[in-house]
């Protein structure tokens, strides 16, 4: 393979290309909603219409508003229909001649979808995610290709550097930075890895990026590898996610018999190859010390940092370990060139961010926006307000984060900001609450999460935990006094302070976050003393 | 079953004659029995033989040359590792931060009192475990359940209950 063929692959796919395409939802969202009996029903539709020579149904990645599903999509009118039946197929087909169905139309001018961005999600939606003459015929492993034949290690370090990318985990860590912190380290062998080991309960970004667009994933990753002077890469997924694994074998298999990974990748003397690793359940392998031991086999429990992966990983080994949204990125930033990428967003926090957007908001779905966005925009506008009438509070961070009132619905999604206010951007989860949830109890539910997935290694955490969350039960139960409050207080502080990983150091912050906006919730829980 | 501590036969068979150790000896021998692929055999014979007995776990051990205690200390790390065997059906409530504020919680309580069993518990006749996930990544359809390996969504306590039922008088998938 090389960069004619692979334009020759495009062209052919391009050429091939029907008038008409109706696109079905196939991701894991509209599939338990029933999508693939409505994807059998349109492709017997078509055929028994006659159309199979002008019509292709195809089976897509997420189109983003999980709760309407199953979701459909019409090319070249751009209509479409929602919560769609296998019964609706034959009048939905016929509406390609102009007549009428009773399938339920959903508009896609409407604020959910025309307020969001298109980047890390571009394909989503668009292409079959398990045909990768589709990714290649949307320009993809262009941005590959260019890298290994334009740009040395160094211009593509400089590259992802210029266009400002911060980690899309959640700490937001200057992607550039640690891509030259590997590409300086010494070592004979070194690694890449993806983080897909999503854990955060309410988020499902990576879950929907890798279902819809894997090979991006693939490519970000092989970019990455070139950058950086690794020829191993791993993903680590979660193994809650069986259909987002089965569509990167498949991806993985495909770009192997392309020579799109592989050894001589593209005719150049750049070898990449793309394990999987698929995690047993435990949120903590999303900190990477814990992530790298589970790749190796062991026990998930994290180790204290320096040294950083960067310089000691895998085996040892220099190791760049970035999250699945931040790859994503990658080709687009090489293909359009990082001064694109740095114009969306703000100054410091560049490019957009794919946020989960559920709870008790109207339009729940996958949604991704320029960072800078008001949250207001993302909750009220796209996510179209919450249906009890009154937002109370947005949750963002997952168990290390915090929950942003109502009255700070104004904040910008930026890094900075969010921080600001006592949050933190996180991985991407947004979960609306409304007046029906009480604060105090959503503190203990995190703190139960924490309890529950500490590993166990440093005691402040494995304790800490633990004793935060009988003094959450005691308030909720109406027996605490202000003291215990107190207690609770510096408890917090003190799990914070001296935790060994991110799991420990962050457990403490929805109830620091919840007692720092709602505190009038947990003192009306107090009894007198 | 599994087998014991003692077996001592060849390669790739096992006393008990079980076909499923030769599945799980070629899943090994693809991971090339290194022992970093300690995870990927687990999983491959947890598919196999439904959960991991002690002497299951023994025979990994000795195949990937791994002191047992290692591989126990993994097998009782993981949540997905089950060392006990689950019921003819599972039902998996997500108790994630969406279905969380969309009542889960209330879901599970219907199921707990329905069969008067607790999350990690199967039904005494061995029918129906009970199970809770941490988040299965469908928030956009919260609250979701899993009911052998089906997702369902937007599930009520009412529908919950239907469901189940069905599902147990239509006997095994």
């Amino acid at each position: 393979m090389d960069l004619h063929e692979l334009n020759d692959i495009a062209a052919d796919q391009r050429a091939a290309q029907k008038p008409c395409v109706i696109r079905c939802c196939m991701a894991a969202g509209c599939q338990s909603a029933g999508s693939v009996a409505v994807l059998k029903a349109l492709q017997q539709a078509v055929t028994e219409a006659g159309k199979q020579n002008t019509v292709e149904v195809r089976s897509v990645g997420c189109l983003r508003l999980c709760c309407q599903g199953p979701l459909v999509q019409t090319d070249p009118d751009q209509r479409m229909f929602q919560k769609v039946r296998p019964e609706q197929a034959p009048s939905l087909v016929s509406t390609l001649d102009g007549r009428t169905t009773d399938a339920e139309p959903c508009d896609p001018n409407a604020p959910f979808f025309a307020l969001q961005a298109n980047v890390v999600l571009v394909n989503s939606g668009r292409i079959d995610p398990e045909q990768i003459e589709h990714y290649i015929a949307a320009d993809g492993y262009a941005a590959l290709a260019r890298a290994l034949t334009e740009m040395t290690p160094q211009d593509v370090v400089e590259a992802v550097t210029r266009s400002g990318l911060r980690g899309r985990g959640g700490a937001g860590y200057p992607t550039g930075v640690k891509w030259s912190l590997v590409a300086r380290s010494k070592g004979d062998r070194k690694y890449v890895v993806c983080n897909a080991d999503e854990g955060d309960p309410g988020a499902f970004m990576n879950r929907s990026v890798l279902e819809s667009d894997p090979h991006s994933v693939l490519e970000g990753m092989a970019i990455a590898g070139y950058a950086v002077g690794a020829s191993q890469g791993y993903i680590y997924i979660r193994g809650e996610y069986p259909l987002a694994t089965q569509r990167l074998q498949t991806a993985i298999r495909q770009a192997g018999r392309l020579r799109l990974l592989g050894t001589h990748i593209l005719n150049t003397a750049f070898d990449f190859r793309i394990d999987i690793r698929i995690g047993a359940g435990a949120f903590v392998c999303g900190e990477e010390t814990a992530l790298m031991a589970s790749i190796m086999g062991e026990r998930g429990t994290p180790r204290p940092r320096p040294p950083y992966p960067a310089e000691s990983g895998l085996w040892g080994c220099p190791t760049l370990i970035n999250n699945v949204e931040t790859f994503a990125n990658i080709p687009q930033i090489i293909r359009r060139g990082p001064e694109w990428f740095a114009s969306i967003g703000t100054p410091k926090s560049t490019g957009t961010k794919v946020f989960a957007l559920t709870g008790k908001v109207r339009n729940t779905g996958l949604v991704e926006v320029p960072l800078g966005t008001p949250l207001r925009v993302l909750v009220e506008d796209i996510g179209g307000g919450s249906p009890s009438g009154k937002i109370k509070a947005v949750q963002t961070g997952g168990p290390s984060g915090g929950c942003v009132p109502a009255h700070l619905l104004d904040t910008p999604v930026d890094y900075e900001s969010l921080a600001a206010v006592g949050s933190i951007m996180g991985s991407g989860g947004l979960i609306v609450m409304d007046e029906a949830n009480n604060m105090v109890d959503v503190a203990r539910f995190f703190m139960g999460f924490c309890m529950d997935e500490s590993c166990g290694k440093c005691i402040p955490c494995r304790a800490g935990t633990v004793q935060l969350h009988r003094l959450l039960t005691r308030i909720l139960d109406r027996k605490a006094t202000r003291r215990d409050l107190a207690v609770l207080e510096q408890l917090c502080g003190m799990v914070k302070e001296t935790s060994l990983c991110g799991l420990g150091q962050t457990a403490p912050n929805p109830v620091l976050s919840t007692l720092r906006h709602f505190r009038h919730e947990y003192e009306a829980l107090l009894r007198d003393e | 079953m599994a087998g014991t501590s003692t077996a001592t036969a060849g390669p790739s068979t096992h006393p008990s004659g079980d076909k499923r150790f030769v599945m799980l000896e070629a899943a090994m021998r693809r991971q090339q029995y290194q022992q970093s692929a300690l995870i990927e055999v687990l999983h491959a014979a947890q598919q196999l033989f439904g959960y991991l007995d002690l002497g299951l776990l023994h025979y990994v051990a000795r195949r990937l040359k791994l002191p047992l205690s290692k591989v126990y200390g993994v097998a009782t790390f993981y949540h997905l590792f089950r060392l006990k065997p689950p019921g003819r059906h599972t039902c998996v409530i997500c108790t994630g931060t969406a279905c969380y504020v969309k009542g889960a919680d209330r879901l599970l309580e219907a199921a707990q009192q329905r069969y008067h069993i607790g999350a990690g518990e199967t039904t005494p006749d061995g029918e129906l475990s009970l199970v809770t996930a941490r988040c299965l990544g469908a928030c956009g359809i919260a609250p979701a359940i899993v009911l052998d390996d089906v997702v369902h969504g937007f599930v009520e306590p009412d529908n919950l209950l239907n469901l189940l039922e069905e599902r147990l008088v239509r006997g095994s998938p």
